[in-house]
């Protein structure tokens, strides 16, 4: 079946349908990674966004259920070059497509994703639409395009309820500490996932309280705690700051999620209160906006963001650069921000912009990109234990996080 | 980190002569590098043998020394030019290992060298078998289990313990020469045996065979801070068990999931940085195929030739950056020259797939075993980039040259499905092909697989293929069924086959329906920045990229496709030299080729580069965009010629030499009438096309004679031909492939081979020198040893050769380049061919001369006159230095393969020995191929009847040397007879000891066996010969050969003249 791609500035890509059916209206964005297309999909930073992957081949390997990084796919819409026919891993449990359609994802195949994202580089982000209908009357289009929000997208995806995630008890628990796993078939098919080698060496986190705030937030945040003995305990973002402090919790957490932080206004009363408390705070993506917001500083859109798995960060305590995930489009303004509130911790080596904040007398510190991964790089997972050397009053900043 | 301010002066290692397993990729590695390391101001030393690089020009490097690569050359190269640096990691493992010994021995710091980029104990950590487990083991990252043997019994011993198969490496060794898998113990002791005594340090990794899993790569960058990128990661289609450079490679990888992507990547960071690699680095891992299982196979801390490939994937320059890392930048220092916008410390992101495949010599080497191991075998490789990878394979099968344009080409159909899947087992060059067959007989994905351990996500893409194959051959061709096909990368030739119709009426319709190739950019960043390099690849369908830009004058150069035997780095060398020229007189350059080891397919080499196949269908979708005011094909080999008649169709004008003019030299008739208007000789002949027509010309002329194809290099399919039976022979293999020229039949003349390179303006013809080789006709002009100034000869034999060259260069009108090659016999002097195009010594007679023959040639075609560049017309002067060019050859990888010389070319690479002594010229010719002799001044003659009256000449003089000589019986026997002293040794099939216990005992420096005629393989000369080669000993198998080793050896002194080719 044809599909169409239908963009804010009237350009109309023709290709294939793929997933569900459905029409839809969203911000069209595009994310750079080869690999990772359902960590992507599940990520809730996505809701209100279409995705447009620029490398060409995507779901090679299928749908592995255990890499979701949430219950379902957030993006309106999936927008690539070539979906694989077949998926070849021995972990896949669908194809893409099916998984798609179980989701009520629609999409478009065969177009030129490399036009499309040099279109949303030199214009930037804009809204489009996704449809099988032929008939499309672009006057009709074009002012529905214009006028699309995505809105107050935080309140869709955060959890209806606050829950616990327990510890992990013993290092075993988190797979092998080197590639030497081997993969067992019944265990598998009983439903016995293997675990991947384990990136984490020790439980520092043992016997830590950590509170994430739900802003949409990827799995592995919460398992990055718990790998290293944290107990975490997630809020839904609209969780009064009293709750959250109730429970005693040693360290709080903001996660990442969607949407234009300067919407969040609720939560930023909230993450207000927090930021008062000596509390320490680790937060990252939306989460650093609006504790950026919350201290008075100001953020703006970015022309079409940051969204792949090869950013540079340069860590400006140490002067080491490492390769970061990203996904956001907005960005903390550094021109206007008081240094007796926050000053820069990370920047982005290739167009400057903020990548981290620590905050000034407090036990804060927060970062635009995606130290969890998934997808993407691990170089940045040492912030977990940085986090955790703060949360145990330890003056030792672990600053280096290779092994 | 800034600069380091104390590095001033940086000697840099290249990698010697090409072999297989170390290639052009070191050319472009070091000539890259030395160009970023003048970019900052620093001195440039530079060392190779290897004449036909571009990294040794003078105004690459400060000083250029064309040089053996051995320690005490190196070592008298530091005294003379005192550097405070030297880089060892550009030059492959020949100068990794001569960097090491430099430092092991304490003469680095004895003259206060640095070891620049990596250190000592880096190298010694990540390339020592025992050192890199142990490393791995305390980091966690696990190998297959393994231990280091120094003896057959201990390496028994471990293999007991756990179990066959293994897999066996031999430490230092380059291309992984001497490893292999053993199944069982007599397969065991005989790898074992023979990798102990290839390793420079007698150790053999012996090791749990993982063949099967999936083989990944990554190219990882770290500098002195410690910060650590990935430029790319690439799969290997062929599972572990296959040398990554025989295989079939893609990148990114294709069927992992991010989380086995970033789990080796994270890995590959990890060992880089416990490495404290400070440069580029490799690492390869094997990943089992239904698990997170992994293995860590090796790191090369150095440049390789998948760095070469990752860099040419990505954009990404990776030596480049290596060599400002070695000065002391760091990643988020240097600028990313793609983007100018972007920073080093970033990883490249595609949004392309990207495949390489080999160029195998089994074309060369017909009765060579096409298995593919663990020992490389590949002269060399072309890389394809498609936004599908149906389209990327297509592309790059016909990028091949091997007369394969799709998965039909090499024809399986005959076999049965059963045939098929034992078929399948086998695990070679045309695997693919198989697979394809095995698709369309209907065996299954799982099946398939089974067999090949092949990911099934490939076998789809190759089923894909074959459905189009089918849906070409029984639907109507619609023009959203052309469509399709021209997305896949089908070409309009094959879709014609497919169709029934023709390759005109297929282009017309793809026109009619505006199906035509679009260019995309390779930009390392898959579009998030704009990027302004024009490097560009071909798809169908959506925007195009490239723009035709107009203002200056436009040229086409189209370059000389993957390196193969007879067509190597050297037409590389003249394509980038003429490009380059082009470039200084005002042309706005466009590039064609799609070999990822080259120069020339560096991003900023020419103003544009295309990275296509070199076929007329590829190359005429860049001329519709760019529309060149020329083209010039005389630089780019046989590849780029038989591109000329396209081109004229297309309606580019060739530059320089014209087409009826090249093919006034090929086709036998003109030539004869120009050889008669000019009055010059040449040996009696005749044009047949069938065996019977062969031997009638044969017969007429008495044999023995030459029998070769038309248009073709390197003299393949040449051979001598002494009976009716070989004719038979010999036409039967050059008529395997279809012939669009006739054959050609000579009356074989003995005498000296003669060449000369020469420039030609139209009037007036400009010789640099005239090249003598050794060894008399017969031998392939590429096989030959050759010296400048020729040495034999005298003057008015020179001069009626200038003569006969003006003569000729004038009658075929030639405009740029010419290459002639003679026979002189006494004072008689014949003609052998001619070639009005670059030739194989271009490289070498213009660094020996000090004439740029590539930049005059390219001159002359833009409309100057050689008086007009300040040249005075004819043969030049003679320099007082003697320069022998020197063969190498890369037997002992290629089992089965014939190793003695003929008039079909065999060699892979060459090196110079330059001195202003001739017999010195010839050590260190000699020194620099690799023959050091002697260790035990033992040697074995064995001669056919023929040679017996030269080889007591030859044997006398090793007497003399202090030899011990050892003969088969009849050459023992004329040798006692003459006075000879020769101990009688058996022939194999005598009872033992027989030559061949002789030469397995190791105690022989060289085997000197001159071959009775004809391809037996069963023949004793041959087992004898391979024996030799495979157990390291030197065989020559020419007299002539033999003579000038003898008289080098007569000639030997310790202490080496040095001579810096930049001040010649």
């Amino acid at each position: 079946m044809k599909a169409f791609l239908i963009l804010e500035d009237g350009t109309v890509f023709e290709g294939t349908h793929i997933g569900a059916v459905r029409e839809i209206i969203s911000e069209i964005v595009f994310n750079t990674s080869m690999a990772g297309y359902l960590e992507v999909l599940t990520d809730p930073s996505y809701a209100g966004q279409a995705v447009c992957m620029t490398y060409p081949l995507i779901g090679n390997y299928g749908i592995c259920r255990d890499d979701m990084e949430s219950e379902r796919p957030w993006p309106d819409g999936f927008i690539v070059r070539e979906l694989s026919r077949i998926p070849s891993n021995f972990r896949s449990d669908i194809t893409i497509q099916q998984f798609l359609e179980e989701n009520g994802v629609p999409g478009i195949a065969g177009i030129d994703t490399r036009a499309l994202t040099r279109i949303l580089r030199e214009k930037g982000t804009m809204n489009g639409m996704i449809t099988t209908d032929e008939n499309y009357d672009l006057d009709a289009v074009l002012p529905r395009l214009r006028a699309y929000t995505t809105g107050k997208v935080v309140e869709k995806v955060t959890c209806r309820e606050k829950y616990r995630i327990e510890p992990v008890a013993s290092l075993e628990q988190n797979g092998p500490l080197s590639g030497a796993a081997r993969f067992d078939r019944e265990a598998y098919e009983r439903g016995e996932r293997e675990s991947r080698p384990a990136l984490v060496k020790e439980l520092n986190g043992k016997g830590l309280k950590v509170a994430l705030l739900d802003l949409g937030a990827k799995k592995n945040i919460a398992r990055s705690l718990a790998e290293r003995g944290c107990e975490v305990t997630v809020y839904p973002a609209l969780t009064k700051a009293e709750e959250i402090l109730a429970d005693g919790p040693d360290g709080i957490m903001l996660s990442n999620g969607p949407g234009d932080p300067k919407e969040c206004t609720s939560v930023i009363e909230e993450i207000r209160k927090l930021y008062e408390t000596d509390i320490p705070i680790f937060a990252i993506c939306l989460g650093h906006q609006l504790m950026a917001l919350a201290a008075g500083a100001d953020t703006h859109k970015m022309k079409y963001g940051h969204r792949g798995g090869n950013h540079p960060v340069k860590d400006l305590a140490t002067g080491r650069v490492y390769i970061s995930s990203q996904n956001h489009g907005y960005v903390v303004d550094t021109d206007r921000l008081d240094p007796a509130v926050a000053v820069p911790a990370f920047v982005n080596v290739n167009d400057g912009t903020n990548e981290g904040l620590s905050y000034t007398g407090k036990n804060i510190f927060t970062v635009q990109f995606h130290p969890e991964s998934c997808p993407g790089p691990q170089d940045s997972r040492y912030l977990f234990d940085r986090f955790i050397h703060m949360m145990r009053r330890e003056t030792s900043s672990c600053a280096e996080g290779r092994d | 980190m800034p600069k380091n301010p104390n590095v001033k002066r940086v000697m840099v290692i290249g990698s010697g002569p090409i072999v297989i397993g170390q290639a052009a990729e070191f050319d472009y590695a070091g000539t890259q590098a030395c160009r970023s390391l003048k970019e900052e101001g620093v001195e440039v030393i530079l060392v190779n043998s290897n004449p036909a690089t571009i990294m040794t020009d003078r105004d690459i490097a400060d000083k250029v020394y064309i040089e053996p690569l051995t320690v005490k050359v190196l070592e008298q190269i530091i005294e003379k030019e005192k550097p405070d640096s030297i880089l060892p990691t550009l030059g492959g493992q020949a100068g990794l290992n001569l960097g090491m010994e430099l430092e092991e021995s304490g003469f680095l710091k004895e003259h206060q060298v640095t070891l620049l980029g990596t250190t000592a104990a880096t190298i010694r950590n990540a390339e020592g078998r025992q050192e890199f487990k142990d490393l791995m083991e305390r980091i966690g990252e696990p190998c297959a289990a393994s231990k280091v043997v120094e003896t057959v019994e201990e390496g028994v011993a471990f293999t007991d313990i756990i179990g066959y198969p293994v897999v066996l490496r031999p430490a230092y060794t380059l291309g992984g020469s001497g490893g292999g898998i053993a199944h069982n113990r007599t397969e065991l002791e005989e790898i074992l045996e023979n990798g102990l005594r290839l390793s420079r340090v007698g150790q053999v990794l012996v090791e749990r065979c993982i063949a099967g899993w999936k083989e990944i790569e990554y190219e990882v960058m770290r500098d002195s801070a410690g910060n650590c990128i990935t430029v790319c990661n690439m799969e290997n289609i062929d599972p572990v068990g296959v040398h990554t450079g025989d295989s079939i490679v893609v990148a990114p990888s294709q069927t992992l999931s991010d989380k086995e992507y970033q789990m080796l990547r994270t890995s590959a960071l990890k060992i880089i940085n416990e490495l404290k690699i400070t440069g580029g680095c490799n690492v390869q891992f094997a990943l089992h195929p239904t698990s997170f299982e992994y293995c860590v196979i090796e790191v090369n801390p150095r440049v390789s030739r998948s760095s070469a490939l990752a860099s040419k994937a990505t954009g990404y320059p990776i030596a480049k950056v290596a060599a400002k890392i070695a000065l002391g930048y760091t990643l988020d220092e240097i600028r990313n020259a793609i983007t100018k916008k972007t920073y080093a410390s970033f990883e490249p992101t595609l949004d392309y797939c990207v495949v390489k495949i080999p160029r195998l010599p089994f074309d060369k080497f017909i009765t060579a075993k096409r298995t593919l191991t663990t020992q490389m075998k590949a002269t060399g490789e072309v890389m394809s980039i498609c936004d599908s990878f149906e389209g990327a394979l297509m592309k790059a099968i016909r990028s091949l040259e091997q007369h394969v344009e799709c998965l039909l080409d090499y024809d399986f159909s005959a076999l049965s499905k059963e045939e098929l899947k034992q078929r399948l087992k086998v695990v070679d060059d045309q695997r693919i092909w198989v697979i394809a067959e095995a698709i369309r007989k209907g065996l299954s994905y799982d099946e398939i697989h089974a067999a090949t351990m092949i990911d099934v996500w490939f076998i789809d893409k190759l089923a894909i293929l074959v459905e189009m194959e089918q849906a070409l051959k029984t639907r109507k061709l619609t023009p959203d069924l052309l469509r399709e096909a021209k997305r896949m990368e089908f070409p309009d030739s094959v879709i014609a086959r497919l169709t029934g119709r023709k390759e005109a009426q297929i282009r017309e319709m793809r026109h009619e329906n505006g199906i035509r190739a679009v260019y995309r950019m390779v930009d390392t960043c898959a579009a998030e920045f704009a990027a302004s390099t024009p490097y560009y690849y071909s798809v169908y369908g959506g925007e195009n990229e490239a723009r035709k830009t107009e203002g200056r004058k436009k040229v086409l150069v189209l370059g000389s496709g993957p390196i193969r035997i007879g067509q190597g780095i050297e037409f590389d060398y003249c394509s980038v030299h003429a490009t380059w020229a082009f470039s200084r007189a005002g042309y706005e350059t466009v590039i064609i080729n799609n070999n990822p080891e080259t120069v020339s397919t560096d991003f900023d080499i020419a103003d544009k580069l295309y990275f296509e196949p070199l076929t007329a269908e590829d190359v005429e979708s860049v001329v519709d965009i760019e529309k060149p005011d020329g083209a010039v094909v005389q630089f780019g080999g046989q590849t780029a010629i038989k591109l000329t008649e396209s081109l004229m169709k297309m309606g580019v004008p060739i530059l320089g030499t014209k087409a009826e003019d090249v093919d006034a030299a090929e086709d036998r008739e003109l030539f004869d009438r120009i050889l008669e208007e000019t009055k010059i000789p040449r040996a009696a002949g005749g044009t047949v096309y069938t065996a019977e027509e062969a031997k009638a010309v044969a017969n007429r002329l008495g044999y023995p004679v030459l029998v070769r194809p038309s248009y073709v290099l390197g003299g393949q399919g040449m051979q001598i031909a002494i009976s009716d039976q070989e004719i038979e022979e010999f036409m039967a293999i050059i008529n395997r492939i279809a012939q669009d020229h006739p054959i050609l039949v000579d009356k074989y003349l003995q005498g000296k081979e003669i060449e000369v390179d020469a420039v030609c303006d139209g009037t007036d013809i400009l010789i640099p020198g005239i090249m003598e080789h050794i060894e008399r006709t017969g031998v392939h002009s590429g096989d030959s040893i050759s010296v400048y100034p020729a040495p034999t000869i005298t003057r008015p034999v020179k001069e009626k050769i200038a003569e006969y060259a003006r003569r000729l260069a004038k009658a075929l009108h030639v405009k740029g380049l010419i290459n002639i090659q003679f026979i002189a016999i006494g004072e008689d002097v014949y003609v052998i061919e001619v070639n009005p195009r670059s030739s194989r010594t271009v490289p070498y007679i213009s660094k020996v001369t000090g004439i740029p023959i590539v930049d005059l040639a390219t001159e002359v075609i833009i409309g100057k006159t050689i008086r007009e560049l300040g040249y005075e017309p004819g043969l030049q002067p003679e320099a007082d230095y003697f320069a022998v060019k020197m063969p190498v050859f890369s037997f002992e990888k290629i089992r089965g393969a014939e190793i003695s010389l003929g008039p079909e070319m065999k060699s892979t690479g060459e090196c110079l020995g330059i001195a202003k002594d001739f017999n010195e010229a010839l050590y260190k010719a000699f020194l620099g191929a690799g023959v050091n002799l002697p260790k035990y001044k033992n040697i074995i003659i064995t001669v056919k009847d023929a040679d017996k009256g030269e080889a007591i000449e030859i044997g006398r003089r090793f007497e003399k040397l202090g030899y011990t000589i050892y003969a088969t019986r009849s050459t023992a026997k004329a040798l006692n007879d003459a006075g000879v002293k020769a101990r009688k040794v058996n022939k194999i099939s005598q009872e033992s000891p027989t030559v061949m216990d002789l030469i397995l005992g190791h105690r022989i420096d060289l085997v000197i066996d001159t071959p009775t005629q004809g391809r037996d393989k069963s023949r004793d000369g041959f087992l004898i010969r391979r024996t030799a080669i495979e157990t390291g000993v030197n065989c020559i198998t020419a007299l002539d050969t033999a003579n000038a080793l003898l008289t080098s050896l007569e000639n030997a002194s310790s202490k080496l003249t040095l001579v810096d080719i930049a001040q010649l």
